[in-house]
């Protein structure tokens, strides 16, 4: 019971930090469930294995709970458990808004997921939205979504936008008032600085969704009209709102995943960052950037062309400093003595996952052939890419890299190795082939289509490979819960890295450290070890 | 250092594999690989769209080989050996002659896509109109399509006629596209890339399909239960057939008196609450105009062929074949429904 309350009750960044995490790899288990639903509903050309209205809710329910309830919490929970002790901190800036952030989070995930046990029953998919993720108007109007399935995916997002903006607001400040003495901002960590233009981003790009769908509420439920077209409303308003929350949110979830390659890479290569200015300046410029490209998942609306021609320049733009990123990474490679541990394993899928995603988001930006490629599963295939191939990936390093320093045991690295290419396998099977159908007119959220059309072969393709990223995660899951129990034990010091998290014991104690260090350089555990060459003469 | 190059043979094996996969489309002609296939234009718009297309994959396929290359050499070249001692390679900070270059050199690879990529734009979205341009009105409901020929006075519905046309004297086919109820995306991916029919704001599209022939296609922004059955079909035919095709559309309804009982019925029934029948009382604007109902191929906007048995089938309940069809299960014995068809069958 006293265990219990200590959890429950607890504002300790690290605590907090691991029940993020543990919540989010639940809903991650969730969402793989309804993938796998899916791609066995779309292996065939007109299956009937789902029907049309639970196939809806799925992808519906897949899409909100990737982006809300598993990424999100997950990147917070990383961020909240790392980033005081690289800075030399106690805790965050605000403890106890720090257990609110994750609170209201963790129920507005459950409050979305109570609607899979309303009006036709859990065997229905119950009355869960299926309105698509970015619910568009008018179909979540009154009108054309009665009942309340579309009142569970506004609900649930307005309490975990909440949890976001007290999560970030924590993060800036803890950032910005927290680092120990010697840490000005040009010497600590890039997952610092990453975590840092997340929380920025989050406080901008969160209150457009927050405000229309507090609009939505007042057409649904207090006769307004604000999407209403019948009365005048507009359509087009939402898509706006929408975009300019959900542009910036994917690289809200990017921007934290390079923090993690940013930090092992280099312990791995056994180099010291390349270009550390530019890389802060590259990810400052994409938070900025990536403010202003919105209405290139709104090529197709019908924007005039100067319009549609703006957004292709800024799109384009934010994958300059994107790409410099990738040659930073390279170049810390280049010339070093790399230790293919799992950790970097998982940041080489990354590397070349991220190179190609960012092509075909390319393709993707230049509105013309987005105008093929928009809304298909060329569209799918892009952004899993981005979400699997770069976010979920680096997930994985992070895990393998940190959970000697949460434990003090060391995961294994056979179930580890084993996990990367079975998941490596199962993620290139299923969307490498997904392309082919986009190219060729398949569009998306369709729960069946016609065969003849060229699209079954790279369908079916697509579905086996989801059974290996399955057997894939079942690996992972294995080897955390058994490594937590019986792993060897690691010690301060696994990877013989640079930053301070380092210095203190593995677990750390509750204080983190015993005296605040003092820094002289971006890699204060490199200064103690190479005396003769430190960093501080050459920054 | 050729044999050292030739140490990389699995990876470049890997990449070239995947850089297959990914051109397959390149090389698909329609008639072998799919009558989908956005690489098998057949109208001005499709064809600036795939031109650009071809130019930016080549760009992004040099730049791909570029960095995987560095990428795949990295990875083997600076992986850590047993013989290797203890000590950490040289630091290196990094390179402002290196960073600068790999920043100006992006940046001006963008200004050469975005250039070329502003140029189609305009020239799809401000196209100007040329004379002898066949007006269709595209109404997108759920889940089918409404087609009105303002030059010619008649309404039809999921299958699209137009002319053909030729790039010396164009006669193209200007879509004024409109919604009924939710957001709707109209994708014939041979003939344009798609544009939005979203209610409360209209737009246009254009097409000059080159070859006869049937072109398809389907809704692609999602608009409901039944967004994935709300499939189009495009009939280009040459000027004489689709001056026939028009004459025959504008006639009203054909008047058979043997099936007259079945003409009764659905007006009793209430068909017509929803449905035109033209020159009949029917006039309902709901759902599709049945006037030519058997000039159509398909039925249920291409949910299934039009046949007597899949016709009777859908009478009895629409939702055989689409569930979640807004077309309710109209109340009919076996004997109406008999009688039903049977009118329905003349209307061609």
């Amino acid at each position: 019971m006293q265990v219990v309350y200590e959890w429950l009750g607890t504002a300790d960044h690290k605590k907090i930090g691991l029940m993020y995490i543990v919540y989010a790899l639940l809903f991650l288990v969730i969402m793989g469930i309804e993938a796998i639903l899916m791609r066995i509903q779309l292996a065939h050309p007109n299956s009937t294995f789902l029907s049309p209205q639970v196939f809806n809710r799925l992808f519906t329910m897949h899409g909100t709970t990737g982006v809300f309830f598993v990424a999100m919490p997950i990147l917070f929970g990383f961020a909240n458990y790392v980033v005081p002790l690289m800075i030399g901190a106690r805790d965050m800036a605000f403890p106890r808004l720090n257990a609110f952030s994750f609170w209201v989070t963790a129920f507005g995930g459950f409050l979305l997921y109570a609607s899979f046990f309303t009006a036709g029953g859990f065997s229905q998919a119950g009355g869960a939205p299926d309105v698509g993720w970015f619910a568009y108007a008018p179909l979540t109007s009154p009108a054309f979504s009665p009942g309340h399935s579309t009142d569970y995916w506004t609900l649930s997002l307005l309490l975990a936008g909440v949890g976001s903006i007290a999560g970030a607001a924590n993060i800036i400040a803890t950032v910005l008032g927290m680092r120990c003495p010697g840490m000005t901002l040009g010497r600590m960590p890039l997952m610092a600085w990453m975590s840092l233009v997340m929380g920025g981003l989050i406080l901008v790009t969160i209150s457009p969704l927050t405000a229309a769908q507090l609009m939505l509420m007042v057409d649904r439920y207090m006769g307004g009209h604000f999407f209403d077209t019948a009365a005048g409303g507009s359509v087009v308003m939402w898509m706006h709102f929408f975009w300019i929350f959900g542009h910036p949110e994917v690289y809200v979830l990017i921007i934290p995943c390079f923090g993690f390659v940013s930090e092992i890479v280099p312990v791995f290569a056994r180099k010291a960052m390349f270009g550390y200015p530019a890389m802060v300046a590259a990810s400052v410029g994409i938070g900025f950037v990536s403010l202003g490209v919105w209405a290139h998942h709104m090529y197709t609306v019908g924007l005039p062309s100067y319009g549609n021609a703006f957004f292709v320049l800024t799109t384009m733009l934010v994958a300059v400093p994107t790409g410099i990123k990738i040659f930073n990474w390279l170049a810390t490679m280049w010339g070093g003595k790399i230790r293919f541990a799992t950790p970097m394993l998982f940041c080489t899928g990354f590397l070349f996952q991220f190179l190609v995603a960012g092509l075909t988001g390319i393709m993707l930006a230049t509105a013309p052939f987005d105008w093929q490629l928009g809304n298909s599963y060329f569209v799918v295939a892009h952004f899993h890419y981005v979400i699997v191939g770069g976010i979920l990936f680096t997930i994985f390093a992070a895990f393998y890299y940190w959970f000697p320093k949460v434990s003090g045991r060391m995961m294994n690295e056979t179930l580890g190795k084993w996990h990367f290419w079975i998941f490596l396998i199962g993620f290139h099977l299923t969307f490498d082939p997904m392309h082919i159908p986009g190219l060729l007119g398949m569009p998306r959220r369709v729960y069946t289509y016609e065969a003849g059309r060229g699209w079954d072969t790279a369908n079916m393709i697509s579905s086996v490979g989801a059974i290996f990223q399955v057997v894939g995660i079942l690996i992972f899951v294995y080897n955390l819960l058994s490594s937590f129990f019986v792993g060897p034990e690691s010690g301060n010091d696994p990877w013989d890295a640079w930053t301070l998290e380092w210095a203190t014991t593995s677990p750390p104690p509750e204080y983190n450290f015993a005296t605040i260090p003092e820094v002289k350089s971006r890699r204060p555990l490199w200064d103690i070890k190479h005396p003769e060459d430190p960093d501080w003469k050459y920054e | 250092m050729l044999r050292e190059a030739l140490r990389f043979k699995r990876l470049y094996l890997a990449g070239a594999v995947l850089l297959t996969i990914l051109a397959t489309p390149l090389f698909a002609q329609s008639n072998g690989v799919s009558p989908t296939n956005i690489f098998a234009p057949d109208s001005t718009p499709a064809h600036s769209i795939f031109r650009l297309s071809i130019f930016e994959l080549e760009v992004e396929g040099a730049i791909f080989v570029v960095v995987f290359s560095l990428l795949a050499y990295a990875v083997t070249k600076f992986r850590q050996r047993r013989k290797d001692d203890d000590t950490e390679p040289p630091q290196v900070y990094g390179s402002n002659q290196m960073e600068i270059a790999w920043t100006v050199l992006p940046v001006l690879i963008v200004v050469v896509l975005f250039l070329t990529t502003a140029q189609v734009i305009h020239r799809v979205q401000d196209a100007r109109r040329p004379a002898g341009t066949t007006e269709v009105t595209v109404v997108a409901h759920q889940f089918w399509w409404e087609y009105r020929y303002p030059q010619y006075g008649f309404v039809t519905a999921n299958e699209l006629h137009v002319p053909v046309s030729d790039l010396q004297t164009p006669t193209p086919t200007y879509l004024g596209l409109l919604s009924a109820d939710v957001d709707h995306s109209f994708w014939v991916p041979r003939l344009a890339g798609k544009t939005d029919l979203i209610p409360n704001h209209p737009n246009t599209m254009w097409i000059d399909p080159q070859e006869t022939g049937i072109f398809l296609g389907q809704c692609s922004q999602y608009c409901g239960t039944q967004h994935a059955k709300m499939l189009q079909r495009v009939y280009v035919q040459t000027k004489d057939d689709f001056d026939k095709w028009v004459h025959a559309q504008q006639q009203p309804a054909v008047v058979d008196p043997s099936v007259a009982a079945g003409g009764a019925l659905f007006i009793a029934k209430a068909c017509f609450a929803c449905h035109t029948v033209r020159g009949t009382p029917a006039m309902g604007v709901v759902g599709p105009d049945l006037t030519h109902l058997m000039s159509r191929d398909t039925i249920g906007s291409g949910a299934v062929p039009n046949t007597p048995e899949n016709l009777r089938n859908w009478v009895h309940d629409p939702a055989i074949f689409k569930p979640g069809t807004l077309m309710p299960k109209p109340d009919l014995t076996d004997a109406e429904l008999a009688q039903i068809t049977a009118y329905l069958s003349t209307l061609r």
